[in-house]
């Protein structure tokens, strides 16, 4: 067998459990953590796609960046991992688990009558001559080139949004507030920071 | 080295200038000293009259059809709809202008850049030739409104906004899926190839297996259903049209809608015409679901803003009727029907944030009660909207109506126009009755009143189109039969 | 791939491994010295001669020290955060080239693990993972103070990794490789660090700050977060933080080495037998002066407050990373047309990079006094 083949049936089916698992843990940070090693997984698997500079990226930016972010949002917030959910119908999560199943039946069958599961698509080969990363770029500024700056636009947009919601006007103190908190004698009491926010 | 690939910029001039303007709009905003909105006004207008000189000057292009990579498509069908677009835009950002005056302390000077974006990404989404610059521009204009909802902070706008994001973000997930298996179908992006074929010329091409194709035909539906809220993916429409300020409501109801049919048409009309057969029947079951939905639902509602967005549910599925017929007559009946929801949706929303007063408590009917004695313009404004929105002559929405059911019935879905005209009886009960409630109640005590000059001025004259369109539609036809060809 | 292709593999495995093991143990005990040296002490003495075993012993004890766990911490995450912090450490290291190629057995073997075509961003990778020890060492503790210092040291993490991979692009793109090994060649006849050394004074901020090393250590600023993410950690756990936080000074010092300072490249006078011995040396040499320069600057600057350590980032490196990339493309590319003017660019570029180092100084030597802006901050 193979490297190759063995190292994507290793992976396989870990990305398949942790996807799984992410589903089912109750705790927001375990949920995050397997999310994460789902990302590894795809990682691993562009690499076997032939395509380094997407595993790396892959990394860098998902398991690097956003996943990082979202664990500092959890850690700040502390999501609680106790809400409880209340299912008005009923009959909705047998119905979802049935009509995903389908979906996944369907994937399987479209996939495998309109690319074939024993080949790897040819266009991979001839597109990644002269290295992966080469290639990416090449596609990236000459085919690509508009789809790329419209992205720089999108992003711009994402850091407005961010900006817009979570700013809120700094309200101006007063010399006179700053006097009359100054009148007051400070609380005894130490404040517990985080305390939420830890587990 | 990567050789410099040729650049053709002038076709997307429009969304250059939009763009840069929201960023001058944005380098006021952070180095205003006192929030005002009418220098954001000026500089939204400084944007969106240049675009849409620039849009003008593409009517009669005479370069490739196809540019920058062929990513982009030139034709008069996008510049229609630019033309709607910012026109949408134009009103929407003279709506807030008197909505910030009437209550300084919600004012955000980011409505006008984010305004501009979500209109750069509308009047991209309809000109894309590919479909990854189809999706960056459909989250362009989506994360944009996004924010627009929730732009005030009150809770029911922020609510509302988390709605939409999380529902957006699923659709979006679904077209992406789409456009992923499109690619493995066609091994392409490209709606139409003039380097390398397209998706529609590998479609066409193929005689194996389509099961890919139909699955990204199917997923694809998915994304534009949710964006233009055809029903059953409607689910989000009520809640954010109640819950977001009136006149995003006014610009997203309006524009929404528009650019992603006319994005819809582009790749179901161009790039997946050879499954004209198997996307027909799709189309003719979404019609008549929202069709259904909206008309019937509507009727339960006690909220205006609840009420008119049941009714763009209904709309939505008038549009898709048309498009049942898979041909210029059916893309220019719905080309029109877009223009005349677009106006209308403009004027009733800006009714709308009039009666609703500051802090929009008054949306519900009773607000309208006897609003014939307090402000008989406003009410007779109103009308027109009700009026044509309902598809009663002699206003735009009728010739609409009629145009939607005729290119229906030429395709021979007269069944699905039977339905349609059931419908419209059914809806006419809704309209009717806020007209009933505005002539024929005596008028509720605490109302406030709103004496905005700026969006009675603006609403007067959407009206006014409303009827010149409805007595003389050969206005817009004339203009529209050259652009509802869709090249390929 | 034959048996002794595997052997050599296995043998260069191993020899990374043990070699980064001992230069942690140098090295710290050379901080220590050298520190020691700048408070007039004289610092660890007794075990081996002038103490150069001391941290061998030290890592003795926490081998045979109890690790206790907290009853609040989450215990998976808990004992995985330690090994987190140590093997992306090891595993960035395994792209750097410490020597030129040498023939063993008939065979070219680069004097490095893995030569991959895309060295730079695997670097760039495994530092983005050495974040994930911080922040779920201080989640899992289960206790205040490790999850504010965790909270703090992600955001600073995260920002200065922003700024140190723009430095890495400017020198991608001026050397035009992702391999380490060609841009090691690239470097023959002027280093890096002369038209690149905006890029060069941002990267070694940032590393410094990627590692939570002085002045940016408020991730375990001791007065006031007792000691930050690890403070519940005890024993070999907390031995294997430390370890890791050490191997990563030393991979960033072997990274800024091989972008700026030319790698192993260096004057030899032997040739022959011991032809592969000078790489080497050099690499050593270069490695142990940019550490010096950390343990220096560690010795003079007093730790930055964190709210200037956030600007800093943000609203000095960040842009001027940026700027510089831009530079650095029009140094590229015009030269075909505007050849001539390439000094211009360069003298552009260090009276920028002047600047920002003022600034920093700046920043650091200012007066803490009350802004009203800060103030009106905390009325919100």
């Amino acid at each position: 067998m193979p490297l190759d083949n063995i190292v994507f049936w290793v992976f396989a089916p870990i990305s398949i459990a942790s996807a799984i698992g992410m589903l089912l843990v109750r705790n927001a940070v375990h949920a995050a953590l397997f999310l994460i090693v789902n990302f590894f997984c795809l990682a691993v698997f562009y690499l076997l796609l032939d395509a380094p500079f997407l595993f790396a990226v892959q990394i860098v930016v998902y398991a690097g960046a956003i996943m990082v972010l979202f664990l500092f949002v959890i850690m700040l917030l502390g999501v609680d991992s106790g809400v409880p959910i209340h299912e008005r119908l009923l009959v909705q999560r047998p119905l979802a688990f049935l009509l995903g199943a389908a979906f996944v039946v369907e994937m399987f069958l479209a996939i495998r009558a309109g690319v074939g599961f024993a080949t790897k698509a040819p266009a991979v080969f001839t597109a990644n001559e002269g290295g992966n990363t080469q290639a990416v770029a090449k596609i990236l500024f000459t085919q690509y080139f508009f789809p790329f700056e419209v992205t720089s636009v999108l992003l711009l947009v994402a850091a407005i949004a961010a900006m817009v919601l979570a700013h809120r006007k700094a309200r101006t103190v007063t010399q006179a507030e700053i006097d009359a908190a100054a009148g007051e004698p400070d609380t005894e009491e130490m404040p517990v920071y985080g305390a939420e926010a830890a587990p | 080295m990567i050789p410099t690939p040729a650049l053709e910029f002038r076709p997307i001039l429009p969304e250059i200038l939009l763009c840069t303007f929201a960023i001058v709009g944005m380098l006021y905003e952070a180095f205003a000293r006192r929030p005002d909105p009418v220098p954001h006004l000026a500089i939204a207008i400084v944007g969106i009259g240049p675009a849409a000189v620039t849009a003008y000057a593409l009517w009669d292009w005479s370069g490739p059809s196809y540019v920058l990579g062929d990513t982009v498509a030139v034709d008069r069908f996008s510049v229609v709809s630019r033309f709607v677009l910012l026109g949408a835009a134009f009103v929407g950002c003279l709506y807030y202008t008197h909505y910030a005056s009437r209550d300084p302390g919600s004012f955000r000077g980011e409505f006008y850049p984010l305004t501009l974006f979500a209109t750069a990404g509308m009047t991209l989404i309809t000109a894309a030739n590919d479909l990854i610059v189809i999706f960056l521009a459909l989250e362009l204009l989506s994360l944009s409104l996004y924010v627009l909802t929730g732009i005030t902070g009150r809770r029911r706008a922020s609510e509302a906004a988390m709605k939409y994001f999380l529902l957006g973000a699923f659709s979006s997930a679904f077209f992406l899926y789409g456009v992923a298996m499109a690619y493995g179908a066609a091994t392409s992006t490209k709606i139409v190839g003039v380097a390398a074929p397209g998706i529609v010329q590998a479609l066409a091409g193929q005689t194996g297996s389509q099961a890919l194709a139909l699955l990204a035909m199917a997923l694809l539906v998915v994304g534009f259903a949710f964006k233009v809220s055809a029903a059953p993916f409607h689910m989000w429409t009520p809640d954010v049209y109640q819950g977001a300020p009136t006149p995003v409501v006014a610009f997203m109801g309006a524009a929404t809608k528009v650019a992603a049919f006319f994005a819809l048409i582009r790749v179901f009309d161009v790039g997946l015409q050879p499954l004209t057969w198997d996307w027909t029947p799709v189309i003719y079951g979404l019609a008549v679901v929202s069709i259904v939905v909206g008309s019937v639902v509507a009727i339960a509602q006690r909220d205006v803003k609840r009420l008119l967005a049941y009714s763009s549910i209904a709309h939505a599925g008038f549009i898709l009727t048309g498009l049942t017929a898979a041909n210029s007559t059916g893309i220019g009946a719905a080309m029109f029907y877009l223009v005349a929801y677009a106006v209308v949706t403009l004027g009733a929303f800006g009714i709308v944030m009039l009666v609703s007063a500051r802090g929009e408590e008054q949306t519900s009917l009773d607000a309208y009660a006897g609003l014939a004695r307090r402000s008989p313009g406003l009410a007779a404004l109103m009308t027109v909207f009700l009026l044509s929105l309902g598809g009663i002559p002699p206003t735009a929405g009728f010739i609409a109506k009629v145009t939607v059911f005729s290119a229906a019935i030429g395709a021979g879905n007269w069944p699905l126009a039977v339905v349609g005209v059931v419908a419209s009886v059914v809806a006419a009960y809704f309209y009717v009755r806020v007209i009933v409630y505005m002539y024929m109640r005596e008028p509720a005590e605490g109302i406030e009143s709103d004496d905005g000059v700026m969006p009675r001025i603006a609403a007067g004259v959407l009206a006014a189109g409303i009827v010149v369109l409805g007595i003389f539609p050969g206005i817009l036809t004339g203009i529209l039969e050259p652009a509802s060809i869709v090249r390929w | 791939m034959t048996g002794i292709d595997w052997v050599l593999l296995v043998g260069r495995v191993i020899l990374v491994f043990v070699a980064l093991l001992i230069s942690v143990l140098l090295y710290i005990w050379m901080e220590r010295k050298v520190i020691a040296d700048f408070q007039t002490r004289t610092g660890p003495m007794r075990a081996g001669p002038r103490g150069v075993l001391v941290t061998f012993a030290d890592g003795l004890k926490l081998f045979f020290k109890e690790s206790i766990s907290p009853t609040n911490a989450d215990r998976p995450v808990y004992l995985l955060a330690p090994i987190i912090a140590t093997i992306p450490a090891f595993l960035a290291f395994s792209v750097i080239p410490f020597g030129a190629p040498v023939v063993i057995f008939g065979r070219t073997v680069p004097l490095q693990l893995a030569d991959l075509n895309i060295g730079v961003l695997w670097v760039l990778a495994m530092t983005s993972i050495g974040v994930y020890a911080v922040v779920l060492a201080g989640w899992s503790s289960g206790s205040n103070y490790p999850l504010l210092g965790a909270v703090r040291s992600t955001a600073q993490m995260v920002s200065y990794e922003v700024a140190m991979s723009l430095a890495l692009v400017a020198v991608i793109m001026f050397s035009g490789h992702l391999k380490m090994s060609e841009i090691v060649a690239q470097q023959d006849k002027v280093w890096n660090v002369i038209p690149q050394f905006p890029a060069f004074v941002v990267y070694l901020i940032c590393a410094l700050a990627e590692v939570n090393r002085p002045p940016f250590d408020l991730a375990e600023a001791e007065s006031e977060l007792v000691a930050g993410f690890h403070t519940e950690y005890s024993g070999i756990r907390f031995a294997l933080f430390y370890l890791g936080e050490y191997v990563n000074t030393v991979t960033v010092s072997a990274i800024a080495v091989t972008l700026f300072l030319g790698g192993w490249r260096g004057w030899w006078p032997f040739h022959g037998a011991a032809a592969w011995l000078g790489p080497v040396l050099w690499f050593v040499l270069k490695v142990t002066a940019v550490i010096y320069v950390y343990i220096l600057v560690r010795g003079t600057l007093p730790r930055m407050r964190y709210d200037r350590l956030m600007n800093f980032g943000w609203k000095y490196l960040i842009p001027f990373g940026l700027f510089w990339v831009l530079a650095t493309g029009a140094i590229v590319v015009l030269p075909d047309r505007y050849g001539h003017r390439r000094g211009a660019f360069m003298a552009v570029g260090i009276i920028v990079a002047v600047w920002l180092v003022m600034s920093l100084v700046k920043q650091l030597l200012e007066s803490p006094r009350p802004a009203p802006a800060s103030r009106e901050g905390l009325a919100t």
